[in-house]
């Protein structure tokens, strides 16, 4: 009874900058064929009454403060799980002119779930441990945030003359 | 008059006043388990209501004013003082009058902040109240012509049981029913299932324990509910059980083959076909 934190872990999901993979894979968990559900997970869509927070996609300029200000409403102990590659290193979108890259450039990331998109079941084992995670905080143990799976990409010399090279074609 | 109450009144408000909350939640996890069973689902536990209120409890409290905290716990005052009305057999126009303020106070939480969803849910809870209020009002003039008494305790002087002189009037009711527990086609207020239309209604600005005290007075109105549908077959405790069996499942069904539909629509459907239905009713017991 004491554990009741990790035994309904309510869940509030946002889309940062993807492709919406991993949110089709991320909404697939809720179906029979994986019932979230029977862990007393709840998928809500308002984050004063959620625990975990999950992120897909890479922080951009425009929805960085978006996504610091659905954080700051989460009322304390929470969580936070980032699902897919693009929240660890911008994915396929790192490089591009209005990315800043992975999620924990913003807030504190707890679980990386890598993998494009991730399937369910390491979705589930992600929110499992991060349910683990959330119990620590709870009893007051600060816990260190997680190490990502990815360092984070920069451009190398050439590619970023590439870029200026095909800039300048379009401009002629 | 006010009449003195006596030691085995206290042990029975006291009882039905642990009690209720209780039976609430045991409800509300069969409810979802069955939910869960009937969309092909393994579904939470039963008991896991409780996990969600305790973890509720062990969050931050986070409110946007005082007064907010000040109306849900009105809200929860007020349902309790409905259970006791309804232990002591008091007077069914006076519970009649404080559920309806106990769910005005939520309406007044939920307006008294600037959250267009808030404001949103709790327009629409005033008109699922304009909704089920006439049927509530009608049963009770039914309990009065049947027995020239307002005392809900007047009910288990009746030889019959309840159901075969109203039987119209249950079935209104259970639209009722459908309706405070925002089941669906009803469900505009707030959802259980699905946020996606105005998230959490009405609830939307409470977080961690205050949202813990909506949900234990939501508990208290199950019980309230699930009390006086068995009071339709007062004669025979057993009977009365599987009475409300009938209905829950009636209402899962219906929530579960329904999706949700506008405000406009359950406003329509109320005052024409239950309230026709209730209305049909009292003039056959008038007349009879």
């Amino acid at each position: 009874m004491f554990n009741a934190v990790s035994k309904s872990p309510w869940v509030v999901h946002f889309n940062c900058n993807s492709c919406n993979g991993c949110d089709i894979e991320f909404l697939a968990c809720l179906t029979p064929h994986y019932d979230v559900e029977r862990f007393g997970i709840l998928h809500i869509g308002n984050p004063k009454h959620a625990d975990v927070l999950v992120v897909t996609g890479s922080v951009n300029n425009r929805n960085a403060r978006v996504l610091q200000n659905v954080y700051n409403q989460i009322p304390d102990p929470k969580v936070v799980v980032a699902m897919g590659v693009c929240t660890s290193s911008g994915g396929v979108f790192a490089g591009c002119y209005n990315i800043l890259g992975n999620v924990d450039l913003v807030i504190p990331v707890d679980v990386f779930v890598p993998g494009c998109p991730p399937r369910p079941e390491a979705m589930i084992d992600g929110i499992v441990k991060a349910v683990g995670i959330l119990e620590r905080k709870r009893k007051g143990e600060i816990f260190p945030t997680a190490p990502k799976p990815l360092c984070k990409f920069k451009p190398s010399e050439e590619q970023s003359t590439e870029k200026t090279a095909i800039k300048e074609e379009k401009t002629v | 008059m006010i009449e003195k109450i006596n030691i085995t009144q206290w042990i029975i408000i006291a009882v039905s006043l642990v009690a209720a909350p209780f039976i609430g939640a045991l409800i509300a996890g069969l409810d979802r388990k069955v939910t869960a069973r009937m969309q092909g689902r393994k579904g939470p536990p039963v008991i896991q209501p409780f996990y969600d209120i305790i973890k509720l409890f062990s969050k931050q409290p986070v409110a946007l004013h005082k007064l907010q905290i000040l109306y849900a716990f009105l809200h929860l005052v007020f349902m309790m003082l409905v259970v006791v009305f309804l232990a002591m057999g008091q007077d069914l126009l006076m519970i009649l009058f404080a559920h309806a303020f106990s769910t005005i106070c939520l309406v007044l939480g939920g307006m008294s902040v600037r959250s267009p969803y808030s404001r949103i849910g709790s327009l629409r809870k005033i008109m699922q109240m304009l909704a089920y209020e006439p049927i509530l009002i009608l049963i009770i003039v039914a309990i009065y012509l049947q027995t020239d008494s307002f005392l809900a305790g007047s009910v288990m002087s009746m030889s019959k049981p309840m159901l075969w002189s109203m039987p119209l009037l249950f079935l209104s009711f259970l639209c009722a029913v459908a309706i405070k527990l925002n089941k669906s086609p009803f469900d505009v207020s707030t959802s259980h299932h699905a946020h996606q239309e105005i998230v959490k209604g009405i609830t939307i600005e409470y977080a961690g324990p205050y949202l813990g005290i909506i949900e234990i007075a939501h508990f208290y109105e199950t019980a309230i509910l699930f009390f006086i549908i068995m009071m339709f077959w007062q004669t025979n405790l057993y009977i009365g059980f599987g009475l409300e069996t009938l209905a829950f499942l009636a209402i899962l069904i219906l929530d579960n083959t329904f999706s949700r539909l506008t405000t406009t629509w359950m406003l329509k459907y109320m005052w024409s076909i239950p309230l026709f239905l209730s209305i049909a009713n009292i003039i056959w017991l008038w007349s009879k």
